[in-house]
């Protein structure tokens, strides 16, 4: 009698044990790769308020001094900036840019594709998930060529703006098929009233349905405007003049001197970079999960 | 109007022909023009940013365009011919691309899938598998540059983690994981693997989460342990999603050199005495570096042809329904 009692706490013992066991291996195989990926984000944090270079991940002092960039020029190695604000200027003109050239087209073409019957309309549905899983990066000579064409390279502010088209291009099939989500879901019956009270269909897009989907479109014009804030390939691809810089060619420069690296003034700039993204990952986290399963974030 | 004129074949007749001439005129038409006055600015960005492009890609790899790009000579095959005769490099970005492709792939696709299993079968507190994913979420959210600077510091052999963690576990630290090969390799590998592991984890999880519980329930109740829910039911029930996310990433992978670009910064040599250089960075920096665009777009027409052929692929494999949901779960 004893013997059997004991052999069920036994096996109850065993069974716990497997249990935790198990939990131990799902957060180990979860949380151990994370290891490099946090560190790296405490670090950044760290150094950039610490005096010295960090040693792993202790500082040396606590102090603003790394942030005097925002009010005075900035010294890296062999290069000189006077100011950080044209920088800033150069990044948010990308990051306008992208949102201003992609979004109208996206909202006035995902309208058609939801509402509208006209010849081609699945050809064009078929063809935008083509180009969204097409590879835009393998373009870049031949988009040279084109901005070369448009005459658009090589002339300061206006090859900002080209590099702004370029992105927005690449990224309008995507957000084309959000929005055409978002119109799916409005109900037919406000726009017959519209167009019952007189409006043409301009205006009850323009007037009724655009107020609408607002949520949907300043979802996505986030998202682009991330995109254009974090945009560093085609800048840097296409941007040669050191004054027409944003802030992610600036940085790439600064990292590829080699020559010094003062890490905390890099650390500092990287942080003072990442606020907005920060921000809007800190406010969107729902809807990050989403809209990355559509596929707004190519990956 | 009487019924029998309303009705006869004359008046028919003549009230669809003006019908048939009403679509023509613009304005008060606007049924069949409307429609393109709203696609047209989206096709004009399409056709200048994606069939144009294309078009001149290939172009271009049959020219000598050299310094400036608007200056084209038509040559004929000799690109490829270089490519394929002459080009010492083409076998080794070759054998580094295979690499990054199968290994990243191996992270991209399965280690995703534990990841979802494990967020969102093990752990049943959804605040908690939230917070996990939005962690792996990190690395993609990241700016490529600030990510390469991140890395930059957690290899630094001075003020770096990575070093001191591998030495309390007894493993190698070399002094330069930028540029000596087999570590700069594996440097590649975690780099972008962190960056596309959260892709597959996010379709598998929403695929997961879309299985009714109660099978599982069932299951447990059989007498099934955990790892056989995995294999005999959840498994299957994701062939479609791992199919997807597998093609998918094997496809963006090709094509993706950004963020060696940006970890192996300062010029064209670094990546390449690195050998991490695959083969859509090779053609980037023969185009952008070397000035050689014709010889850059003879190289990059080969990833064209394999994007085209993967998206051949993917319509007649899921169709136009499984693409747009591919993490939706056939019962």
């Amino acid at each position: 009698m004893a013997s059997k009692k004991s052999g069920y706490r036994a096996a109850i013992r065993k069974a716990k044990l497997m249990n935790l066991l198990k939990y131990v291996i799902v957060y180990s195989v979860l949380l151990i790769p994370l290891i490099p990926i946090l560190s790296m984000i405490a670090w950044l944090i760290v150094q950039s308020f610490s005096e010295g270079p960090t040693s792993g991940l202790i500082p040396r002092g606590f102090t603003f001094e790394n942030f005097r960039f925002l009010w005075h020029p900035i010294r890296f190695g062999l290069s000189e900036y006077p100011n950080i604000w044209p920088i800033v200027g150069n990044s948010l003109i990308l990051a306008v840019g992208t949102v201003a050239f992609e979004i109208p087209v996206a909202a006035l073409a995902g309208y058609a594709l939801s509402r509208m019957k006209f010849p081609g309309r699945v050809a064009t549905m078929k063809l935008i998930v083509a180009l969204h899983a097409f590879p835009g990066v393998i373009l870049l000579i031949a988009l040279f060529y084109i901005l070369n064409r448009l005459g658009l390279y090589g002339k300061g502010i206006l090859t900002l703006i080209g590099v702004a088209l370029v992105k927005a291009g690449l990224g309008v099939p995507m957000d084309t098929w959000i929005l055409k989500g978002f119109f799916d879901g409005i109900p037919w019956e406000l726009e017959w009233a519209a167009m019952v009270d007189g409006c043409s269909r301009f205006q009850t897009w323009r007037k009724i349905l655009l107020p609408i989907i607002t949520p949907g479109i300043s979802a996505v014009a986030i998202f682009s405007f991330m995109g254009g804030w974090g945009e560093f390939l085609l800048a840097y691809t296409y941007i040669k003049r050191r004054e027409f810089y944003p802030i992610s060619v600036f940085l790439y420069s600064v990292i590829g001197e080699f020559v010094f690296v003062d890490w905390g003034l890099l650390a500092a700039v990287a942080l003072f970079y990442m606020i907005p993204i920060l921000v809007f990952y800190a406010l969107t986290q729902k809807t990050l999960l989403k809209l990355q399963l559509v596929g707004a974030v190519k990956g | 109007m009487k019924r029998y004129v309303r009705e006869s074949p004359i008046f028919l007749g003549l009230t669809g022909f003006l019908k048939r001439v009403k679509r023509y005129i613009p304005g008060g038409v606007s049924g069949k023009v409307l429609p393109f006055f709203f696609m047209s600015p989206f096709f004009i960005l399409i056709s200048v940013m994606w069939f144009a492009p294309v078009g001149i890609t290939t172009y271009m790899a049959f020219t000598k365009t050299q310094w400036t790009i608007t200056n084209m000579q038509f040559i004929g095959l000799d690109n490829f011919v270089r490519i394929f005769t002459r080009d010492i490099r083409v076998v080794d970005t070759i054998y580094i691309t295979v690499l990054y492709v199968s290994s990243v792939l191996a992270i991209n696709a399965f280690f995703s899938l534990v990841l979802a299993i494990f967020t969102t079968y093990f752990i049943k507190k959804e605040p908690i598998s939230m917070a996990i994913r939005l962690a792996w979420l990190i690395p993609r959210i990241t700016p490529a540059v600030i990510y390469a600077l991140l890395w930059r510091w957690f290899i630094d052999p001075n003020i770096g983690l990575l070093n001191t963690l591998l030495g309390s576990l007894g493993l190698p630290t070399p002094r330069d994981w930028l540029l000596t090969p087999p570590y700069s390799q594996i440097l590649m590998i975690a780099v972008n693997g962190y960056v596309g592991a959260s892709f597959g984890m996010i379709i598998y999880s929403a695929a997961i989460t879309s299985i009714p519980r109660d099978i599982f329930h069932a299951a447990i109740a059989d007498g099934a342990t955990d790892l056989q829910v995995c294999r005999h039911i959840i498994l299957p029930l994701l062939k479609w999603p791992i199919f997807f996310v597998t093609s998918w990433q094997c496809l963006s992978l090709i094509s993706s050199y950004e963020h060696i670009l940006a970890l192996w910064a300062g010029g064209a040599g670094v990546a390449r005495a690195a050998e991490v250089e695959v083969w859509a960075l090779y053609a980037y920096s023969k185009a952008f570096y070397a000035s050689e665009y014709g010889y850059g777009a003879a190289l990059s027409i080969f990833l064209v042809a394999i994007g085209l052929i993967f998206i051949f692929i993917f319509f007649r494999v899921f169709g136009f329904e499984r693409m747009m949901q591919p993490s939706k779960v056939e019962v």
